[in-house]
């Protein structure tokens, strides 16, 4: 009875009912979308360190964590010495640059180049083909690939190490591509390809020769990383390492700012949703003054009176909570498209990543905010005097 | 009659203020009424006969003085007591029937036996019997806006009736009706009297007090006659 009341009770009042549950479906929608952004791209961020499980990435000691022209200097010699150390499962070098192909249709496609061992990076994943072993062997992003005018079989005439003085390119050299890379780490729209750090390293001259931008390192599973890092930092002076575990964590700091905006923009919008509850509650609770206390007057009992009130405001909330929550995805999704192609970042990062745990939290958040939107009203309601309120109703 | 008391009011004062003025409702009321009697309580208005049934109720508290029913001092009842005393031993009457307009006819009906915690079904059958009883069941699917003046107020009786109340209180039950509407009130509020139900009702109606089996007159808040008569 309590539910078809309280059913009943919204039916008749139709348009004011949908207004209100739109209302709340906005209010839920920027809730939804504030939690998925406070904690998007951290999460995001996070399975993207952790997405292919290496644990500590290496640097030229002295630069910025994501310098990317500095190089490590001896790269064999340090090779070696990660190599002797037992904890560290993967070693994985990786040397960046530019290369540059002539396209078929005469243009010149510039892309971002990766050397590496294919066996062991953790920079791309082959989509069709296989990876790059062989000595003039190339896996390519499908951007590059589109702009080059190529697909996996085709041989390329590229070059790289330009040298502005010379105006001249260190090396060239025909490659043949071998597969289709998808790149974790680039943005969206970024031309790249992946190569044998050996061919990188020739192609790009003496200035190349025997270095590498940096390492990433996998450790065995029975192996403590900060022992491993404490290790590479006494034996190997010239890099400075940095675990996953760290950068996570500077991340985190980074976006700190970033989070508190998103939960104070999802507080606002929570609150928006309550006002607009506890408004239409109180109006409607008005209204209803003589219906509330007659129903007291024959004898229901307050708390149930209560309990009908605050049902409706509950399933005001709830019906708006969830038509929220699908608008929330969608300009979710439409907003992370835009914040996706902005250059520079990875295009696997996500700043609204849905997590069913959001829903969750944001749907429990605005059914608790409606049941608390419902509480004062219908108690007051519900309190008042039954014949001083009978006496006014019946004077108008 | 059986002479036993089922309503017994004792020197009832009651005073409010209403536009900043102090009203003295009811000065010094006491009442007595034997079960399976049917009472109407008439005067002028603003004589407190509103007042007085509102107290007998339990729906307002005396300032002073006491009030018995069926044997329970009302009066002194915690809200919640006296909502749950009212719920099963009182039925209420109003004059502008105060249905819940979203409910149908028979949902209105079973409303208050659904806080008495009598069950769907029992309910729905009481409540079909209680709309025959008041000649609407071919309405029970009707809306209050759907239904006329009389019909509305027809389903206010069943619902005062469904938890078979010792006391039915009605407060000027015919007032928002018509003439010929307000005559077939007056013989359903009478059968319901035959039926062993005490009842008291505040009216301005000569013809429904000329029912009732006692007439109390009261003035500036005093009962200034009290009158037993060959009712119908």
């Amino acid at each position: 009875m309590l539910f078809r009341l309280a059913w009943a009770t919204l039916s008749r009042h139709r348009s004011r009912t949908l207004l209100a549950v739109l209302g709340v479906a906005v209010s839920a929608a920027m809730l939804l979308d504030m939690v998925m952004l406070s904690s998007g791209m951290r999460v995001s961020f996070k399975n993207l360190l952790l997405a292919r499980g290496f644990q500590i990435r290496l640097a030229p000691k002295g630069t910025l964590p994501f310098d990317t022209d500095a190089t490590i200097v001896r790269s064999s010699e340090i090779t070696a010495a990660l190599a002797s150390i037992p904890d560290i499962a993967t070693i994985s070098p990786v040397l960046g640059g530019q290369i540059h192909v002539a396209a078929r249709n005469g243009a010149v496609v510039s892309a971002i180049a990766l050397g590496g061992d294919a066996a062991a990076q953790g920079d791309y994943e082959i989509i069709e083909g296989r990876a790059p072993t062989g000595a003039n062997e190339i896996a390519a992003s499908d951007d590059f690939l589109r702009a080059a005018v190529a697909r996996v079989g085709d041989t390329l005439s590229a070059a790289a190490g330009y040298d502005p003085q010379l105006r001249s390119f260190a090396g060239s050299r025909p490659l043949i591509v071998v597969g289709r890379a998808k790149f974790i780490y680039t943005s969206a729209g970024q031309r790249a390809v992946a190569l044998p750090l050996t061919t990188l390293q020739s192609m790009q001259g003496s200035a190349a020769a025997d270095r590498v931008s940096f390492y990433m390192l996998r450790i065995r599973d029975d192996g403590r990383v900060d022992d491993v890092l404490h290790r590479i930092e006494r034996e190997i002076p010239r890099v400075s390492g940095v675990s996953t575990q760290t950068a996570m964590a500077q991340v985190d700091e980074r976006l700190s700012y970033f989070r508190q905006l998103a939960l104070i923009l999802g507080a606002v919008s929570l609150a928006v949703g309550f006002l607009l509850v506890t408004t239409l509650v109180t109006v409607s609770v008005n209204e209803r003054l003589g219906e509330i206390v007659v129903l007291r007057a024959i004898g229901v009992a307050r708390g149930r009176i209560v309990q009908q009130i605050v049902l409706e405001g509950t399933a005001i909330m709830f019906v708006g909570a969830i038509v929220g929550l699908v608008l929330g995805l969608g300009t979710a999704r439409y907003l992370n498209s835009i914040l996706s192609s902005f250059p520079g970042l990875p295009a696997a990062i996500d700043f609204f990543l849905f997590q069913p745990s959001d829903a969750w939290t944001a749907l429990g958040m605005l059914v608790g905010a409606g049941i608390l939107a419902g509480i004062y009203p219908s108690w007051r309601g519900a309190s008042r005097p039954i014949a001083i309120t009978l006496r006014e109703e019946a004077v108008g | 009659m059986s002479g036993d008391i089922v309503v017994s009011a004792r020197d009832l004062h009651r005073d409010y203020r209403m536009g900043g003025d102090d009203v003295h409702a009811v000065r010094g009321v006491s009442l007595d009424v034997e079960r399976g009697d049917y009472v109407a309580i008439v005067g002028p208005s603003g004589c407190g006969k509103s007042t007085l049934l509102n107290l007998l109720g339990g729906i307002d508290r005396p300032n002073s003085g006491t009030v018995t029913i069926d044997g329970a001092r009302i009066d002194r009842m915690r809200d919640n007591e006296a909502t749950r005393f009212r719920l099963l031993k009182i039925g209420f009457v109003f004059q502008r029937f105060y249905l819940m307009p979203a409910l149908t006819a028979l949902e209105n009906i079973e409303l208050p036996m659904a806080d008495a915690k009598i069950s769907g079904s029992q309910r729905v059958q009481r409540a079909r019997e209680l709309l025959a009883y008041v000649s609407l069941d071919a309405r029970r699917d009707h809306r209050p806006s759907q239904l006329s003046g009389g019909e509305q107020q027809r389903v206010a009786i069943a619902r005062a009736l469904a938890n078979k109340p010792t006391l039915l209180l009605a407060d000027e039950p015919t007032g928002e009706l018509d003439a010929k509407t307000g005559a077939e009130m007056i013989d359903l509020i009478g059968r319901v009297n035959d039926d062993g139900t005490t009842i008291i009702v505040v009216t301005h109606d000569e013809d429904l007090a000329r029912a009732a089996s006692r007439v109390v007159h009261m003035r500036d808040g005093l009962i200034v006659d009290d009158r037993r008569q060959d009712a119908r």
